[in-house]
């Protein structure tokens, strides 16, 4: 199988879309969420997407099959709440390992099928390693802005083992993503690089941060450029950005990254801004179009989607990936 | 498409590139405890917001990096570190530049890159410690993602020619760039910033050798920068802001042409290139690129013609004379010059209505000005004292016509008692704050020293004072002032306490004082200078909230007071006479006194003066620093001069007249141990008791091997069967400076009282000194053959010690009524003791001599109730009489 690093040079590869957008078409109750695993367990599960790779793995194989079927060249796990600090919302710190390694395996066992129907178009999954629901760089308390809920040592540790069960459950590459606070994906990348020297190995990584409103700044503050300064100390395969802002709200800020990053650039937005009722209402032609731009500009080495993109806008976005050359990447 | 790939990209958070296309980093280093006095106060008293408001002045001026540095042994620098940083991340207009973690311990360096999400640089590490300890910390701040600044320096040590320097960095680089897979554009080279023109031939090419090797590193270790802290280069010209602005300019055009592209330069010594007068660029250039042989020479011959050519202080200039006479009180007051302000004052009061307009328009103008700078930092205590002399001097002159007039006087803030408690008679302190708050337009009363609680209330309540303020130096004073609290709240006084004075603290005032005090707040002031704002806090409008938050505060001092108490262990009593200070007693280490009894010993000034340190006389000034590194202190250093040369103005006066009378006594005797106690025998009669020193023993749970001492282990046991000796003195300079004080008083003169109640305590001390070295080499005689230089003095390097009562060695101030009775010292030397047994004059010093070579210093520490109950008997006082004695130090 070809290298990822090798086939990101010649064109553009297709991430894929929502999950919880895909998850909330099945209509899924309480029990769903429990079954065989948590049947006992004494706080309400519901909501806690991340434990459908245990309990309905049949589910969330479908949702993998759906992307990969539309074009997708890599798939997320389903894993943005993987770690002990989102989790003990749940009272679940101990599902962490099961979740990760689960989560990783059923996608691999997807994207394994669809390599064997298709082997000039290789599919790899990424483990996606969410913000948390911390910060380590702001206070959560307004009187005391010295203050800080979460330490990087506390997030470094819960990030390694995320990483580690994610590695051994077999993903490709790992994806920091939807990174609000650039100090915890500092904290994600040097727990991944710790896993990486321990164990002797390197994965490719994806670093995709979140550019909440058109201020163009991350949630604590740094502009694009300087969020990519920041986390461009590691060998990643690309940086990007993800949610929050509809794509062509997200284009200045891709401009920026492609015009200063040394690695690929990756994006995956939203089907534009939420509705009054928090749902995405922007179609795949819609949304395709405005991707259209990114690719005449040769913005972009891996698309793809987040909050409210279904099978239907990856498939668009991935007619449209065929038809254009990728950004070049510049070797250090 | 992508950026120059050797440029250094840094990030907070906005970007930072450094690279040939932009300009020169500027690096902000008023954040830097080691550099800056002010900001290390801060940090100290925990003044966050004020600190940082420092990193904002810099980003505002100009920094484009800010130098964070926390090391300093008595603050907690991994929590400064962190704390600091975490505050600074929320503030966005500082936090859009990088941050620079500045440390010499790593684990503050690794503290410092957990809180930035930005890419910062780490200053700094090196191959000092060796290659081992330089790749793991190189790794760390790779992972961390940050870059860093590698100064040239190695196991063998800092470089210092051009071979060395490049020879290091060449090192480092390959280590780093090789083995450890550094970016290469993330490593910047300090390669030693000496200064030049110093006299001595071997710092000639200081300034070239690090250009040249600047220029080396730049072209040969690809992507690596160079930085540096600039004002080093004119270190010799301290004083001359005109040279070093020059030899600044200078030595960046060069070193900046040769690829220095960082560094940390004060903006405010800094003089354009092109604007530098031309004769004097040639001499600063032949100085720096070593052009000529007598380059240093002709540098500091110019340096004389040109020294305060811009109108700095040393030349009398007096062009200030010929502006309004607004300007001219205000110009007077800010740098206490008394010559003409009673004219200036008397030519505005005929241009006012009333006379106290003169006060609260042009003069109040002039103090608040005085006020903001030392605030900020930019005006030191001495000045404001001089300042605060001049104002008294114009108000003395209004006066009489205020007075004439009867419309009324002075509208002043506010209302402040202050008192040095019973028994005590230090007031140093005490004026000072005196001073600084009626700088700040408050009347002062003052009711001096020894003042018992009766007379504070009643005068509370006659003036109708806002505030009380509270001072004592010794520890008996805590329990006065926790008196006068006790006293208030019976009374139903509710007036602010304000506590303050050396023994004092904010735990002492949280827990003994504001408990016992809940008619109105105790507040403890940690020193002058911050006693304006708490007075303004207690009297404006934020008062409510100031006391809701010193209450909070104290709650949790209290709290966290109890809970450390249960964690100091303490061991018993009995416990700790097993783990005794063990000395193997050997006729050969005791030496038989040359002569014994009591003997009176007078000095003159002239031979105490070699004795003196002065680094405590800056301390009395609030300037901190080593002297006589003081003198030439970025910070304090021009202030430090200028005090110390008052304090030699002065000392000549005291040596010509004969100001101070010095007076000593001592009495050597034959002793020997019986537990912890001394007994001190007749020299006739060995068998005859003179007195019984009781000593404390230290309580603390030790580590193995270490002893729980009392000053009773360093001298033999009477089992022994050897014979020992103690030594006894009290030393007093502090007699018939009393009237001079009252005169200075009533010339308003603050300043110089100040000044001479603070010689005479360095007099004290310096007898004090002199006299246990004539001891140790004349009268005691066991070190006769001693020869040490004051430095080694000061710094204790002679064999045995003079451990003083109410010091940490015995904190036991009852043990001076044995010692005086012994020497007759009230009667000899003119010291009296008060009821909390200060010593009067308080320019006086007493002590125990031990001479055994393995005798020293140590710190009682806490002891535990069943000493309290043991000594108590020994000395036959009751058990709560002993605990109040002792309360600072029963855990």
């Amino acid at each position: 199988m070809k290298d990822i690093k090798a086939i990101l040079k010649e064109r553009i590869l297709v991430l894929d879309g929502a999950m919880g957008t895909m998850i909330q078409r099945y209509k899924l109750t309480e029990d769903d969420f429990r079954k065989g695993w948590f049947e006992n367990h004494t706080s309400p599960l519901q909501g806690n997407n991340d434990l459908l790779s245990l309990t309905r793995p049949d589910v969330i194989k479908a949702i993998h099959a759906e992307y990969f079927k539309a074009g997708a060249d890599i798939a997320e796990t389903n894993t943005f709440s993987g770690t002990t600090i989102a989790q003990a919302d749940y009272n679940l710190e101990n599902a962490v390992y099961d979740i990760n390694y689960h989560s990783a395996k059923i996608a691999r066992e997807v994207a394994d099928e669809f390599t064997k129907n298709e082997p000039n178009k290789p599919r790899f999954v990424a483990g996606s390693m969410g913000p948390t629901n911390r910060t380590a760089s702001i206070s959560p308390d307004v009187n005391d802005p010295g203050f800080r809920g979460i330490t990087f040592d506390e997030l470094r540790i819960a990030y390694k083992q995320q990483a580690e069960a994610l590695i051994d459950g077999g993903v490709d590459l790992l994806l920091v993503e939807t990174v609000f606070d650039t100090l915890n994906a500092k904290a994600a990348l040097f727990a991944i690089d710790e896993v990486f020297e321990e164990r002797n190995i390197k994965l490719p990584i994806m670093v995709s941060g979140t550019i909440t409103d058109q201020s163009g700044r991350t949630l604590t503050g740094q502009t694009t450029d300087a969020f990519l300064i920041s986390v461009e100390h590691m060998d990643l395969l690309s940086v990007g950005l993800n949610c929050a802002l509809g794509a062509s709200m997200m284009r200045p800020y891709l401009q920026v990254l492609s015009k200063n990053s040394t690695f690929g650039v990756s994006a995956h937005p939203n089907a534009g801004l939420p509705n009054e009722f928090g749902e995405y209402d922007e179609t795949a032609e819609m949304m395709a179009e405005q991707i259209k731009e990114y690719m005449e500009e040769n913005l972009v080495n891996i698309i793809g989607g987040c909050c409210g993109t279904t099978p239907e806008h990856i498939s668009a976005i991935a007619q449209l990936a065929k038809e254009y050359e990728p950004r070049k990447i510049e070797a250090k | 498409m992508s950026r120059d790939k050797y440029a250094l990209k840094l990030s907070g958070l906005g970007p930072l590139i450094v690279s040939p296309e932009s300009n020169f980093v500027n690096v902000g280093e008023r954040t830097n405890v080691t550099g800056s006095r002010k900001f290390l106060r801060l940090i100290k008293e925990e003044l966050y917001e004020e600190a940082i408001a420092v990193a904002r002045d810099q980003v505002e001026g100009g920094a484009q990096i800010i130098d964070v540095n926390m090391d300093e042994g008595m603050i907690d620098g991994k929590e400064a570190m962190v704390r600091f940083l975490n505050l600074i991340a929320a503030e966005p207009d500082i936090a859009r530049v990088p941050v620079m973690i500045d440390s010499s311990k790593w684990e503050i360096i690794e503290a410092g890159l957990q809180c930035i999400q930005g890419k910062g640089v780490v200053n700094s590490i090196s191959l000092k410690e060796g290659k081992e300890k330089f790749v793991e910390y190189a790794k760390k701040i790779k992972r961390y993602g940050a870059a860093v600044i590698v100064m040239a320096f190695d196991e063998k040590g800092q470089a210092d020619s051009y071979e060395r320097r490049i020879e290091i960095c060449e090192k480092s680089y390959r280590i780093l760039v090789d083995e450890v897979g550094f970016p290469c554009q993330d490593i910047i080279f300090d390669p030693n910033i000496f200064p030049v023109a110093t006299g001595m031939e071997e710092h000639n090419n200081n300034a070239l050798d690090f250009i040249r090797a600047t220029k080396w590193i730049r072209e040969n270790l690809p992507g690596a920068h160079v930085s540096g802290g600039v004002s080093n280069i004119s270190f010799s010209f301290r004083g001359n802001n005109v040279v070093r602005e020059a030899m600044h300019a200078a030595f960046l055009y060069h070193a900046i042409q040769n690829g220095m592209d960082m560094g940390i330069v004060n903006p405010a010594l800094l003089e354009v290139y092109d604007n530098v007068e031309k004769n004097l660029l040639e001499r600063v250039e032949d100085v720096l690129l070593n052009r000529r042989e007598d380059a240093t020479d002709r540098l500091l011959e110019f340096a004389e013609t040109v020294k305060g050519e811009k109108g700095k202080q040393r030349v009398v200039d007096l062009s200030w004379r010929e502006k309004d006479v607004r300007e001219r009180l205000s110009y007077s007051l800010v740098k206490g010059i008394t010559e003409f302000i009673v004219e200036d004052t008397e030519e505005c009061r005929l241009t006012f209505e009333r006379p106290i307009e003169v006060i609260e328009g042009p003069l109040m103008d002039g103090m608040n000005v005085v006020g903001d700078l030392f605030g900020s930092g930019k005006m030191f205590l001495p000045q404001v004292v001089k300042s605060a002399r001049v104002m008294k001097k114009a108000v003395a002159h209004l006066l009489p016509f205020i007075e004439a007039e009867k419309g009324g006087g002075q509208q002043f803030s506010g209302k402040i008692l202050m008192a040095t408690v019973k028994g005590d008679v230090h007031d140093i302190g005490k004026n000072i704050v005196g001073v600084v708050l009626s700088c700040n337009n408050y009347q002062i009363i003052d009711l001096g020293v020894m003042v018992p609680f009766e007379d504070i209330l009643a005068e509370a309540i006659k003036h109708d004072v806002d505030v009380i303020g509270l001072s004592g130096l010794i520890t008996p004073s805590l329990d006065e002032m926790v008196t006068v609290a006790k006293e208030m709240e019976r009374k139903n006084i509710d007036i602010p306490l304000m506590i303050g004075g050396a023994t004092t603290s904010r735990v002492h005032t949280a827990v003994k004082i504001d408990e016992h005090f809940n008619k109105s707040q105790a507040v403890h002031v940690l020193d002058a200078s911050r006693s304006v704002t708490v007075v303004e806090s207690l009297l404006g409008d934020k008062k409510d909230g100031f006391i809701r938050n010193i209450q909070e505060e104290y709650a949790k001092v209290r709290e966290h007071h109890q809970k450390s108490r249960g964690k100091k262990r303490l061991i018993s009593l009995e416990d700790a006479r097993k783990n005794a200070f063990q000395i193997d007693w050997k006729q050969e280490d005791i030496v038989k006194p040359k002569s014994f009894g009591r003997k009176e010993i007078s000095v003159t000034t002239e031979e105490l003066i070699p004795y003196i340190d002065w680094t405590p006389f800056f301390r009395t000034w609030e300037l901190h620093g080593k002297y006589p590194a003081i003198l030439s202190d970025e910070v304090v250093g021009e202030q430090a001069q200028e005090v110390f040369e008052d304090a030699q103005k002065m000392l000549g006066a005291i040596v010509k007249e004969s100001w101070l009378t010095h007076k000593g006594v001592i009495g050597l005797y034959p002793a020997n141990a019986v537990g912890d106690d001394i007994e001190i025998y007749s020299p006739e009669n060995e068998k005859e008791i003179l007195y019984t020193q009781k000593t404390l023993r230290q309580q603390g749970k030790k580590a193995p091997g270490v002893p729980n001492i009392a000053l009773s282990d360093f001298i033999a046991p009477k089992s022994s069967g050897l014979q020992d000796y103690i030594g006894a003195f009290v030393v007093t300079s502090g007699l018939g400076i009393e009237d001079r004080i009252k005169e200075y008083e009533k010339n308003h003169d603050d300043y110089q009282s100040i000044m001479l109640k603070a010689l005479a305590d360095r007099f004290a001390e310096a007898f004090a000194e002199y006299m246990h070295e004539q001891v140790r080499k004349n009268h005691w005689g066991y070190a006769s053959d001693e020869n040490l230089e004051n430095t080694e003095l000061i710094k204790e390097v002679y064999k045995g010690i003079r451990p003083a009562p109410g010091y940490p060695a015995c904190p036991d101030h009852t043990e001076k009524i044995g010692l005086f009775e012994l020497l007759n010292a009230t009667e000899l030397t003119g010291v009296s003791l008060t009821d909390s047994l200060a010593m009067l004059p308080a320019s006086s010093v007493s002590g125990w001599y031990f001479a055994h070579p393995k005798s020293k210093y140590f710190g009682l520490g806490k002891i535990a109730l069943d000493q309290v109950e043991d000594i108590a008997k020994r000395k036959d006082y009751s058990v709560e009489e002993m605990e109040r004695w002792l309360s600072s130090v029963i855990g």
